[in-house]
């Protein structure tokens, strides 16, 4: 009886989701009496054993298998499969990313057990014998849903960012155990085949400063004052999906559910009304700033900071105001 | 070609999500109810496939009767088929339908042949279990990759662009093969008359099915604690602009 942690890595440099389900998961061991194990996938990956027991990992097994040089879902879902059979463990816990939440699945789906995807808290009282209730995020995070998860082995991933990374050492070094998984051609065709590296620069999803604007926008050609406001504070525009689905900008711009989450510095929402959708990929930001015509909108009523008013006159006269000061 | 895509009906809401009083479901009393976001980008790419390379779109949903409307929209857009897997109660869980959607799809292929791709959304705006389409493709005996943010057929090989925090990276599957697809991918187009007209006519296929409840059950939904509210108001109008960027020069964002 243990708690297996799956650490999600590219071609062996660990995601920093990762360290949030080592930590989680060596929680969850604590709270069962019981030991906590990790994962790695890939000879690539024996490197972040030490990562793993560093966070407290008493056994790290290292899959290993000569297609494992890449990322692959289907070989990885099959790899973790294959590592569950062997260590029969009490509960797995992957990200809650892209990856974390494939290979999860796949893993569930090759097991043929349930899984629970974006875990936010599990159940204090879990022993390890007992069904495990979660409480996982729904509707991107704006809906929560308690339920139970009825298995020999619990498949879950951890919503990214609600566990707070921390290392603590094991009382003993760590046990490496390597596996040799075996692998056929069923899994094989979907590593990644090729790549195109982002050209390094500020991404809507780390830029400190955002300038987001909605359908109270207009058109495409009425971003021109955001795009202004976003060049003299450093930032980069965003948009909701009001505005993708009008064409007036890509979808690349789109903060939101189905779009990017971000959490800048500041956030200014402009002719935005606050949809559920839009709101749960903005809520992480550090500070909010509404500037709408609709004092009651959503937005308005959730962020720290409103401006009332028309954003079209708004706009400018904040970058009127801001070379001014400049100029002093 | 022949493509199916597998959608489903959700409501949409807007700033607030109310739950019945059983803590069971969305209350939808006041909701109309649309395509999952991801499904309609594939369902879009499913018709730009064909629009290129010839072909069939179907579109499948498992859900209660009134999923018909949602079908008859894919159709309004361009898809060419419609089967309706109907359910009594309000959701599956991800083993269930998933063991549902792939024994449908098996009887669906017995009269017609193997679909070159059947397309899912990433994950249900609802429920976001990230799940049925690997379960089933799995069932099904063939390759999925999940994430694609672009997707294109060359001499029978799927070719999936999917982001990253590094960049793009590109996956290749042989069809028949399953892709799980992500709103951005494209932008859905409007239904045009024609599409209407067709979207009227077509006759959504029914299907039975079934499939053993799975080990994930809902026990209650619940919101999340609200956040106080104490929001500032900097001013009104232009005149707000100094207090604007004091808060900047506050916030440090702007020196």
């Amino acid at each position: 009886m243990t708690v297996l942690a799956v650490v999600e890595h590219d071609r062996g440099n660990i995601t920093s989701a990762s360290l949030g389900v080592l930590t989680a998961a060596r929680n969850l061991a604590k709270q069962m009496n019981t030991k906590f194990e990790a994962l790695t996938i890939g000879a690539n990956a024996d490197r972040l054993s030490e990562t793993a027991a560093n966070f407290g990992a008493t056994t790290v097994h290292q899959a290993h298998n000569a297609m494992l040089t890449d990322f692959g879902p289907e070989a990885w879902g099959e790899s973790i499969a294959q590592v569950v059979r062997k260590t029969s463990p009490s509960v797995v816990i992957g990200t809650g990313t892209e990856r974390g939440h494939e290979i999860i699945a796949q893993a569930a789906a090759r097991l043929d057990l349930p899984a629970a995807m974006n875990c936010l808290e599990f159940d204090k009282d879990f022993n390890g014998s007992q069904p495990l209730k979660v409480v996982r995020a729904r509707w991107g995070g704006s809906l929560m849903e308690e339920s139970q998860l009825d298995a020999p082995i619990k498949l879950v991933t951890l919503a990214n960012h609600v566990v707070e990374p921390q290392e603590e050492l094991a009382t003993s070094p760590a046990t490496i155990s390597a596996i040799d998984v075996q692998l056929d051609e069923s899994v094989s065709q979907s590593f990644v085949q090729d790549r195109v590296e982002r050209v390094a620069g500020v991404t809507l999803a780390t830029s400190p400063v955002v300038v987001s604007g909605g359908r109270g926008v207009g058109s495409a050609e009425a971003f021109a004052p955001l795009e202004e406001l976003a060049g003299l504070l450093n930032g980069v525009v965003g948009c909701s999906r009001a505005v993708t689905n009008n064409g007036w900008r890509n979808h690349t711009d789109q903060v939101g559910q189905t779009g990017t989450r971000i959490a800048p510095d500041i956030y200014i929402a402009c002719g935005i009304s606050g949809a559920i959708q839009h709101w749960v990929g903005a809520m992480a930001s550090k500070n909010i700033l509404a500037i709408n015509i609709d004092a009651q909108a959503n937005i308005v009523t959730k962020a720290g900071y409103a401006v009332i008013g028309d954003l079209h006159v708004v706009v400018p006269a904040i970058s009127a105001e801001i070379r001014r000061r400049q100029n002093k | 070609m022949n493509i199916l895509v597998c959608v489903k009906r959700v409501p949409a809401p807007g700033a607030r999500i109310n739950i019945t009083s059983d803590g069971q479901q969305v209350d939808t009393a006041f909701l109309g109810f649309t395509v999952s976001p991801h499904e309609e980008c594939a369902v879009e790419q499913a018709v730009q496939l064909i629009e290129k390379h010839g072909g069939d779109v179907t579109v499948l949903t498992l859900g209660p009767i009134e999923a018909e409307e949602q079908l008859r929209t894919a159709v309004s857009t361009g898809a060419t088929k419609a089967v309706l897997v109907p359910i009594d109660t309000t959701d599956w869980d991800p083993q269930r339908t998933a063991q549902a959607i792939a024994k449908v799809i098996g009887e669906l292929e017995a009269t017609n042949g193997k679909y070159d791709l059947i397309l899912f959304g990433n994950e249900s705006a609802d429920s976001c279990g990230y799940q049925v389409g690997v379960r089933t493709a799995l069932k099904l005996g063939r390759p999925i990759v999940n994430g694609a943010k672009g997707l294109d057929i060359d001499n029978g090989v799927a070719i999936i662009r999917r982001e990253s925090d590094a960049g793009v990276e590109i996956y290749k599957l042989k069809t028949p093969a399953c892709v799980g697809v992500k709103e951005g991918i494209n932008l859905p187009r409007y239904p045009t008359m024609k599409g209407r007209l067709a979207s009227k006519k077509v006759a959504v296929d029914r299907s039975e099915s079934s499939g053993e409840t799975g080990g994930l059950k809902l026990i209650t939904l619940r919101r999340p604690p609200e956040r106080a509210s104490n929001t500032v108001i900097l001013g009104n109008g232009p005149e707000a602009a100094p207090a604007v960027v004091d808060l900047l020069e506050e916030l440090g964002v702007f020196k």
